[in-house]
């Protein structure tokens, strides 16, 4: 096995050194009857050559050949060939956790330069060295914010993305707090009326996301009023990030957390990703997942170390303010990279580029007959188009144009049965855009395709 | 060495400042392809007051000034291509390159978790194909690659053992654990919804019968168990374990951050384990990345098979892979789209490398290597434990300790020999621990070298303990003050 190091030769010197006389004997305490008989019935060993081909066959099963217009939570940008020769480092990518930090001092100052990063496009004061996905940073936003005000109850935006719901729904369930859902408006945005009925002084946090699942940018700081008149946090979830280089930060909000996959990160089938958690320093204490701080060694030099420990499960075992154990270093690395090549003025154009690109799309999609945007608030590179009827039979048709026309939202919400959740960013052309726009006019005219659909 | 010499470091490859520091007004490095639509200021469609002017303190400088920034950083760091890495528990193995260029195959790296299921057959098939593996090699039937990490892991499988005992009328309250475990064990409990039990351990470091037998009450919905355990050893009591679970209506979860010690030889659900989870970082080669990403599936008995996170992968009658959200008992997901799909990959051609015979003669490797180091080390540092061990030795550092050394400072001083040090003070069940995992990629002249570094320390100890206490000597910086960071926190850079 070209993996191992060591010759028969090395095996039979070793063994003998241990006072053993054969292998099996290492494994006695395992139980005969435990022990398996025969080999694992599975495939290889295969050369590397082998294993190459086997998974290019696999990846030309994919979507590859195809524009795609899908968001929602996942987004396709383009990432400088840089960010992989960097993390190909094995300095990087092969080493663990950095508990010993004089021999971890790379690991440690790029997770404090994500820190920086992050707070300064948040608007918050500190954030965390990345959680596994936006999903759970949601989640644990939540019960930290749940550990800061010791009440029961939390109301979450109806437009956050449904699976991250669904996530925090999994965690809350067993540990007796109440989780309520807001609707939203016409405008695509939280019902602030009914978020204002619905507050009460049990009333722990207000969850919203931004742009959220509809495309449709939050009024934070009207939320943020409400929440805090009631003595309740405001969290706001970010899964699109780029939003931050042209939005003005939410920092009204108590916690900031989300999705930072768009900087750099593969979409690779929805993960490893890259979750943040940040948050105004008052609240630093009940922060979960791991924070690098800066300190000095003994000659006084610069030098940065895992921090603030105790509020961790190696520590605080079953009182820590997480189970959260690893964080996602290497795809925060992916980050920091991404956003220290792009900086201020490259991250900013690049927003710019998406939403030119967007709003373009949204007005070529409105001139056609029928399609309308049905939400009034503002958007950044992602939009809801809804169609007259047969949104199934539209996206097929797309498909057959080589697009993939975006996500039919009446998967997560019956209500918007005919309509499309699409994302656009600077990776689509113009031209891609108006074959889109073609697809959607030939259906919504041509008669033979209609007569085919009924 | 005895007379401290002063690193010297006037070059920036030493002495690299924060990226923040390197910036100047106007440098970018990253250029756009021009904007083929018409241009469309900010202000216009989002207003005045929703605008961003700017990102203040963002860096700016070019694309060399990145490349050097973070190539010096990445050469402050130790890594498993680096050198021996025997972090107990941790199981620092070898991360193959081909995993990664596989990974990154345009396809299986690009395709979007709400594409269409007809257009990532590719990407279904390698979540098909890794679970059908993993169950084979721990003997389950059924298997979920969601978690994130071992922590996640745990957590599905502790709501699942609740699912399933509430689905016979009662949550229950307790689970208990051994004073052995990790500590996410106990955290992913109480975020569960249950309580924990401590179980002692008894002189060998394995489950004490009785005590078990007392605590296993019709109140306690399961036990979880590290297998071999924290200490490096098998319990060879584990069926009898299992039974004592299982007769007072309880399930057996076992935390699979060890498996490294048994693929191939022995496999978990012949022992009575009614779920674990698996660390692909671990067992499966898949790269720590400095703290993450990992990945941590859930195998389970068909019992608990309703109770998986949605969606589940499954093959049609023709050979179609499909996302099955229908699984009305499931307990729900608990993080979004499938998993660290990317980390699926890379265990898939870890497996395929290897094939069955690799895979037994990597844990046969493993095991050997850590009996290894052991004899190699036990008259020189107290082995509590004084048996056979599976994938890793435990020491204490009692001897040392009498002159004022404890495993901290002995793994500082490592660093000087050029090894990274093993996991200091864990398991707490073993007073100042010295836990090592050599893993399999160990070659033996690195061992040897290891096993005489560790040797010369000791030495070191008693001539001069001093030069052990301010340990490491040769690295860039000298040991950081730690209490002044977690008391006034520094954890970001400003201007």
């Amino acid at each position: 096995m070209r993996y191992l190091p060591n010759s028969s030769a090395d095996r039979a010197a070793m063994l003998q050194a241990t006072g053993h006389k054969r292998i099996e004997e290492l494994f006695s305490q395992i139980p005969p009857e435990l022990q398996c008989r025969g080999p694992l019935n599975l495939p290889g060993p295969l050369s590397e050559q082998e294993i190459l081909e086997f998974f290019r066959e696999l990846a030309a099963q994919s979507s590859r050949e195809y524009v795609s217009l899908l968001g929602a939570g996942s987004y396709t940008h383009y990432r400088p060939v840089v960010i992989d020769t960097l993390l190909s480092r094995g300095e990087f990518f092969t080493a663990y956790t950095p508990y010993q930090p004089e021999i971890a001092q790379g690991t440690l100052q790029a997770m404090f330069e994500f820190q920086t990063l992050m707070a300064q496009l948040t608007g918050m004061d500190v954030c965390n060295a990345s959680l596994y996905d936006g999903s759970t940073a949601t989640t644990e936003a939540v019960l930290m914010a749940l550990r800061v005000t010791r009440r029961r109850r939390v109301l979450l935006a109806r437009t956050v993305h449904p699976e991250h719901r669904q996530v925090l729904a999994t965690y809350l369930r067993h540990q007796g707090f109440e989780l309520r859902e807001v609707p939203y408006s016409s405008s695509g945005q939280v019902d602030g009326a009914q978020l204002e009925s619905a507050m009460n002084d049990q009333t722990a946090a207000v969850v919203i996301q931004s742009p959220n699942f509809l495309g449709t940018l939050e009024p934070a700081r009207d939320v943020a009023e409400i929440a805090h008149r009631h003595g309740a946090l405001l969290v706001v979830s970010v899964t699109e990030p780029l939003s931050l280089a042209l939005t003005k930060p939410p920092s009204d909000a108590d916690i900031v957390c989300g999705e930072a996959q768009s900087f750099g990160v593969p979409v690779s089938f929805g993960g490893p990703y890259a979750g943040f958690l940040a948050a105004k320093e008052l609240y630093l204490r009940q922060m979960p997942g791991r924070l690098v701080g800066q300190t000095v060694d003994t000659e006084g030099h610069r030098g940065f170390v895992l921090t603030l420990a105790t509020r961790e499960q190696h520590i605080r075992r079953e009182k820590a303010t997480s189970n959260i154990c690893t964080n996602q270093s290497l795809c925060a690395l992916a980050v920091t990279i991404y956003l220290c090549l792009l900086g201020k003025q490259g991250l900013r154009k690049l927003a710019e580029q998406n939403l030119a690109k967007a709003h373009y799309a949204a007005r070529q999609l409105r001139g056609v007959p029928g399609a309308a945007t049905p939400f009034s608030g503002p958007h950044f590179n992602e939009f809801v188009v809804r169609v007259p009827e047969d949104a199934e039979g539209l996206l097929e048709e797309l498909l057959r144009k080589k697009i993939v026309g975006g996500l039919h939202l009446e998967r997560f919400y019956p209500e918007l049965k005919n309509h499309l959740l699409v994302c656009v960013t600077e990776t689509i052309s113009k031209a891609a855009l108006d074959r889109m726009v073609d697809v959607y006019h030939g259906f919504v005219t041509n008669p033979k395709l209609t007569a085919q659909r009924t | 060495m005895k007379n401290r010499i002063r690193e010297a470091r006037p070059h920036m490859t030493r002495n690299e400042g924060l990226i923040f520091e390197r910036s100047s007004a106007g440098k970018c490095g990253a250029d756009l392809p021009p904007l083929d639509v018409p241009a469309l200021p900010a202000e216009e469609v989002l207003g005045a007051d929703l605008t961003r002017t700017e990102i203040a303190g963002f860096p700016e400088v070019s694309e060399l000034e990145v490349v050097r920034h973070f190539t010096r950083l990445s050469t402050w760091n130790y890594g498993v291509d680096t050198g021996l890495y025997p972090l107990g528990s941790c199981t620092m193995k070898y991360n193959p390159r081909i995993n990664e260029a596989v990974a990154r195959l345009e396809g299986l790296a690009t395709d979007h978790p709400f594409a269409p299921e007809s257009l990532v057959q590719g990407c279904l098939k390698v979540l098909f194909e890794t679970a059908r593996c993993l169950k084979e090699i721990t003997g389950m039937d059924a298997l979920s690659l969601q978690p994130a990490a071992g922590a996640q892991g745990e957590l599905t499988g502790i709501l699942m053992i609740r699912a399933w005992q509430a689905e016979r009328g009662n949550p229950r309250k307790y689970v208990l654990i051994p004073d052995s475990a990790h500590g996410t064990n106990p955290a992913s409990v109480t975020i569960s919804g249950y309580e924990v039990r401590n179980l002692k351990s008894n002189s060998l470091g394995c489950v004490d019968l009785a005590d078990l037998d007392r605590a296993m009450t019709e109140e306690v919905a399961g036990l979880m168990l590290t297998i071999p355990n924290t200490v490096g050893i098998f319990d060879s009591q584990i069926r009898r374990i299992a039974e004592l679970v299982h007769a007072k209506g309880g399930l057996v979860y076992m935390d699979g951050a060890n498996l490294n010690a048994l693929v191939g030889v022995t496999r978990p659900a012949d022992f009575g384990v009614d779920v674990m989870h698996l660390n692909l970082h671990k067992t499966f080669s898949t790269p720590h990345g400095g703290g993450g990403p990992g990945s941590g599936p859930v195998a389970v008995k068909k019992s608990l098979e309703p109770y998986l996170p949605a969606p589940v992968v499954e093959m049609d009658a023709k050979g179609k892979y499909r996302l099955n959200y229908d699984r009305p008992k499931s307990i729900g997901r608990v993080r979004a789209f499938y998993g660290n799909f990317g980390m699926a990959v890379r265990a898939l051609a870890y497996i395929l490398a290897n094939g069955p015979e690799g895979l037994r003669q990597t844990t046969e490797d493993a095991v050997l290597n850590a009996n290894y180091l052991m004899s190699g080390l036990k008259d020189v540092y107290e082995l509590p434990y004084d048996q056979p061990c599976m994938h890793e030795c435990v020491f204490s550092d009692r001897r040392q300790a009498a002159r004022g050394v404890r495993t901290g400072d002995i793994a500082k001083r490592l660093i000087d020999y050029g090894f990274h040090p093993y996991t200091t003070s864990f398991p707490l069940i073993v007073s100042g621990a010295l836990m090592i995992e050599p893993t399999e990629s160990a070659s033996k002249e690195e061992l040897d070298a290891f096993i005489d570094a560790l040797r010369s320390i000791a030495e070191e100890i008693e001539e001069d303990p001093q030069l052990v206490l301010k340990a490491p000597h040769t690295t860039r910086i000298t040991r950081l003050d730690e209490a002044t960071a977690a008391r006034k926190p520094v954890l970001r850079w400003k201007p």
